[in-house]
């Protein structure tokens, strides 16, 4: 395959022909256009071609019969590489890239305007963090910011068929389940519970704040010890399937005109300028002109030429941020400032109880971090928890701890909740968050040095439901030099080096 | 330069149908789709005035017809679509309008009036707090004006029923706090984000129907366990509800005090196994 793609003539046809070998025979003799072709050399090479389609034919076909039932082609490989020019290249293609691509193309000034990439490595989603996910949307965050990303994403979700629908396909349904965060407090929690609640009134959240009293009232089923306050989400609120949600992102922008590519970014290539600051110290700008892909399971490697490179690779940006010299000077200063995020391993338990709560199930939180939600009517319910720092599992593969859930998650819901006493584990999968180790919050905006990378990452697990909205943050950042609609600045890369954490405390 | 036996002629010949025959497949199922699409859009007229002129090569005048319909569609595939894209487009916005909030004569006459106009312009109803009977529009969907005198008196009942109503047009009524009856029965937009915003009514509702709503799935159901002073619930006919008996059961757990009319028992009780198996289950 690498001799073909070499050869001049078969790149004048561009990479995206799926039948390149027969194309000669649009150049055939029957062209109109012959008499201005009489040389010899042009009929020689048009013998050329001719003796080259036949032998390709043969070729074929002798293929076929030495390798019956499979459709493996020789010259079709190439079908997932990436165009070789674009605007901008977004390199992760869960939700979050998605999102952005689809934004970039509703919001550019005209038609065509852009041209974006999405390269995602794996077609299959097996390893998402995006499919993975419990897929819960709530408001109940302590920062403004995250708070109306959540209203806006509940919005978009709302009428996603006014925005992501396509003309003759069906509606898309999102299997949204209007069932709110409850968020349980003890004793020392509540005050902090109290000021996340004002904040998210504050900012038009509809939440309701339960003593222990009013809570035992409403979910007789919940065990109140140790409860001192609840937070309880009434509005736009709850869990939908993360799957269609990415699909209904991939297909409205592919209808838009970005295109896609399955393979996997090993490097950039990139220019080097170094300045001077007014303190006489040297700073090395660095700008990405290229970025080098590989097909999965080829040698063969692609230089994609771009203006903008965003990071939306999830739990692996802080490694697609290492491959662009981020994070490798001195440390201490600006260019030795790493992007914080790792991936970090979390279970996720489908278990089983028929006497557990009905119809008025929430997404309970519990002080203790342990949550769970239903799934389905027939008595399922899905829950897990976040390990501690000391007992962070290898997040080298996605195998499952089944030992966690007896040892530490079961007693803290059959505490909270008496009748999962009797629960049984059905089955369980394990998933990615993209652990922001700084400050749990994600990272939006450009890095400072290297002047033309865009992060949208390292949401810690709210990244599914703030999809929409970072999406378009990070659109308008690109289309119009700024944030139009939510000011997102504290969220950029600086807070890194000048230490400004943005906190946020309602991490589950 | 011509092949000179056959062999290798029909050598030389798959190449070429290899290319026109997907894409002569690609042309006429495109075009047959948009056929479909634009039927339903109602824009066929135009399309067959198009294609109903006389041909002069009429063998069978019905595929002739046809082909030069196909033809049509295939050869103003981008303008149809975009077309279709705008009257969906209209469709939406207009869907938005008859949604908007009245804010201006709830700032003017309050939220009873507010609403009971909104309810009105509707061909929907409402009933005052003390009157026996209802307020309606006329046959030719005339509005008597006396409702604006009745600024303090609470709204007891709204009648939504065949509106389009949808989440944002309850902006409307969640002001009514004394609401002790609603109905919304055949609303074709009504879905469960609507459903999960009734929560607002659960210290007065009583009587509710969402009988016959299309888009009303077992999820917003689910979001009715709020309204704890409800006794009357009709949840008939609603054809997007799935393993309706335990739906039924899981209600009437949920709502002790409120009779519930159109979920059988046994509907959907034998072959709901497999519907019940959480999603999470079957993915991993």
């Amino acid at each position: 395959m690498l001799v073909i793609r070499s050869c001049s003539w078969v790149k004048l046809w561009g990479n995206s022909h799926p039948v390149r070998w027969s194309l000669p025979q649009v150049w055939a003799p029957r062209s109109p256009h012959r008499g201005l072709r009489t040389s010899p050399c042009t009929s020689k090479h048009y013998s050329f071609f001719k003796e080259l389609d036949r032998e390709f034919v043969k070729f074929q076909k002798k293929l076929k019969e030495s390798l019956p039932s499979n459709d493996w082609s020789l010259l079709s490989p190439t079908a997932s590489l990436p165009p070789e020019r674009a605007d901008v290249v977004i390199v992760g293609g869960g939700v979050i890239g998605w999102s952005v691509a689809y934004w970039l193309k509703k919001l550019e000034n005209r038609r065509d305007g852009l041209r974006v990439v999405v390269i995602e490595k794996d077609p299959t989603y097996a390893h998402a963090s995006t499919v993975l996910s419990a897929g819960g949307i709530r408001q109940q965050f302590s920062r403004p910011e995250n708070i109306q990303m959540s209203l806006f994403s509940a919005q978009f979700l709302r009428n996603i068929n006014e925005h992501l629908g396509l003309v003759n396909e069906e509606a898309i349904d999102l299997q949204f389940n209007p069932s709110g965060y409850l968020f349980l407090a003890s004793e020392d929690g509540a005050s902090v519970l109290e000021e996340n609640y004002k904040a998210q009134r504050e900012q038009g959240a509809q939440v309701a704040l339960l003593a222990a009293e009013q809570l035992k009232k409403k979910f007789p089923w919940i065990c109140t010890d140790g409860v001192a306050l609840a937070s309880y989400g009434l509005e736009n609120e709850g869990w939908f399937d993360p799957w269609t949600l990415l699909n209904a992102f991939k297909r409205k922008a592919q209808s838009l005109g970005v295109y896609q590519s399955h393979s996997q970014v090993i490097g950039f290539k990139q220019s080097l300028r170094e300045m001077t600051t007014e303190d006489g110290e040297s700073v090395n700008f660095r700008r990405i002109r290229h970025v080098v892909v590989q097909v999965p399971s080829s040698p063969e490697t692609h230089s994609v030429e771009c203006a903008l490179v965003i990071n939306t690779a999830g739990a692996w940006s802080g490694r697609v941020a290492e491959m662009a010299n981020i994070g490798t000077g001195d440390p201490g200063s600006l260019e030795g400032t790493k992007l914080p995020i790792e991936p970090r391993k979390r279970y996720v338990y489908t278990f089983h109880c028929p006497d557990g709560p009905g119809l008025d199930c929430p997404l309970l939180i519990d002080s203790s971090g342990a949550y769970f939600r239903r799934e389905g009517l027939g008595g399922n319910y899905i829950g897990g928890l976040s390990p501690t720092e000391e007992e962070e599992p290898d997040p080298g593969n996605l195998d499952v701890d089944y030992d966690f859930f007896q040892q530490k998650v079961w007693p803290l819901l059959a505490r909270r909740v008496p009748a999962f006493e009797s629960l049984k584990v059905r089955s369980a999968w394990a998933g990615y968050y993209d652990y922001n180790t700084y400050d749990h919050n994600g990272v939006i905006g450009n890095h400072p040095l290297v002047h033309n990378m865009f992060f949208a990452s390292g949401f810690s697990g709210h990244g599914l439901q703030h999809a929409p909205a970072v999406g378009r943050a990070i659109a308008e950042l690109i289309v119009h030099n700024e944030f139009k609609t939510l000011d997102l600045r504290a969220f950029s890369f600086k807070r890194f080096y000048t230490e400004e954490p943005v906190l946020e405390r309602n991490i589950v | 330069m011509m092949p000179e036996d056959t062999g290798s002629h029909s050598d030389y010949i798959p190449p070429v149908s290899r290319v026109i025959v997907p894409f002569m497949w690609m042309r006429s199922s495109r075009a047959a789709s948009l056929a479909v699409c634009v039927q339903t859009i109602g824009a066929l007229p135009a399309v067959t005035w198009g294609a109903s002129r006389p041909s002069s090569s009429s063998s069978s005048p019905v595929s002739a017809v046809r082909h030069r319909l196909m033809d049509f569609l295939d050869k103003y595939f981008y303008d149809i679509e975009a077309a279709i894209s705008w009257s969906v487009r209209l469709k939406q916005w207009n869907l938005r309008r008859k949604n908007a909030h009245y804010a201006y004569t709830e700032r003017r006459y309050g939220p009873y009036v507010a609403a009971a106009y909104f309810a009105l312009s509707k061909r929907g109803g409402v009933r005052f707090q003390g009157h026996t009977d209802w307020l309606r529009t006329d046959s030719k969907g005339q509005i008597s004006w006396d409702f604006l005198q009745l600024k303090e008196v609470p709204v007891e009942c709204v009648d939504l029923s065949e509106s389009s109503l949808t989440f944002r047009g309850l902006d409307n009524i969640v002001s009514l706090k004394e609401l002790r009856e609603l109905y919304l029965r055949r609303c074709p937009h009504l879905d469960d984000w609507a459903l999960s915003r009734l929560y607002v009514f659960q210290d007065s509702l009583e009587v509710l129907s969402l009988a016959g709503c299309p888009r009303i799935t077992e999820r917003g159901l689910a979001a009715l366990h709020h309204l704890k002073n409800l006794r009357h619930l009709d949840v008939s006919d609603l054809p997007s509800v799935q393993s309706k008996g335990l739906v039924r059961i899981l209600l009437e757990e949920a709502l002790p005090g409120c009779h519930i009319v159109g979920l059988d028992y046994y509907e959907g009780l034998e072959d709901d196994d497999s519907r019940v198996v959480p999603t999470a289950d079957l993915r991993h």
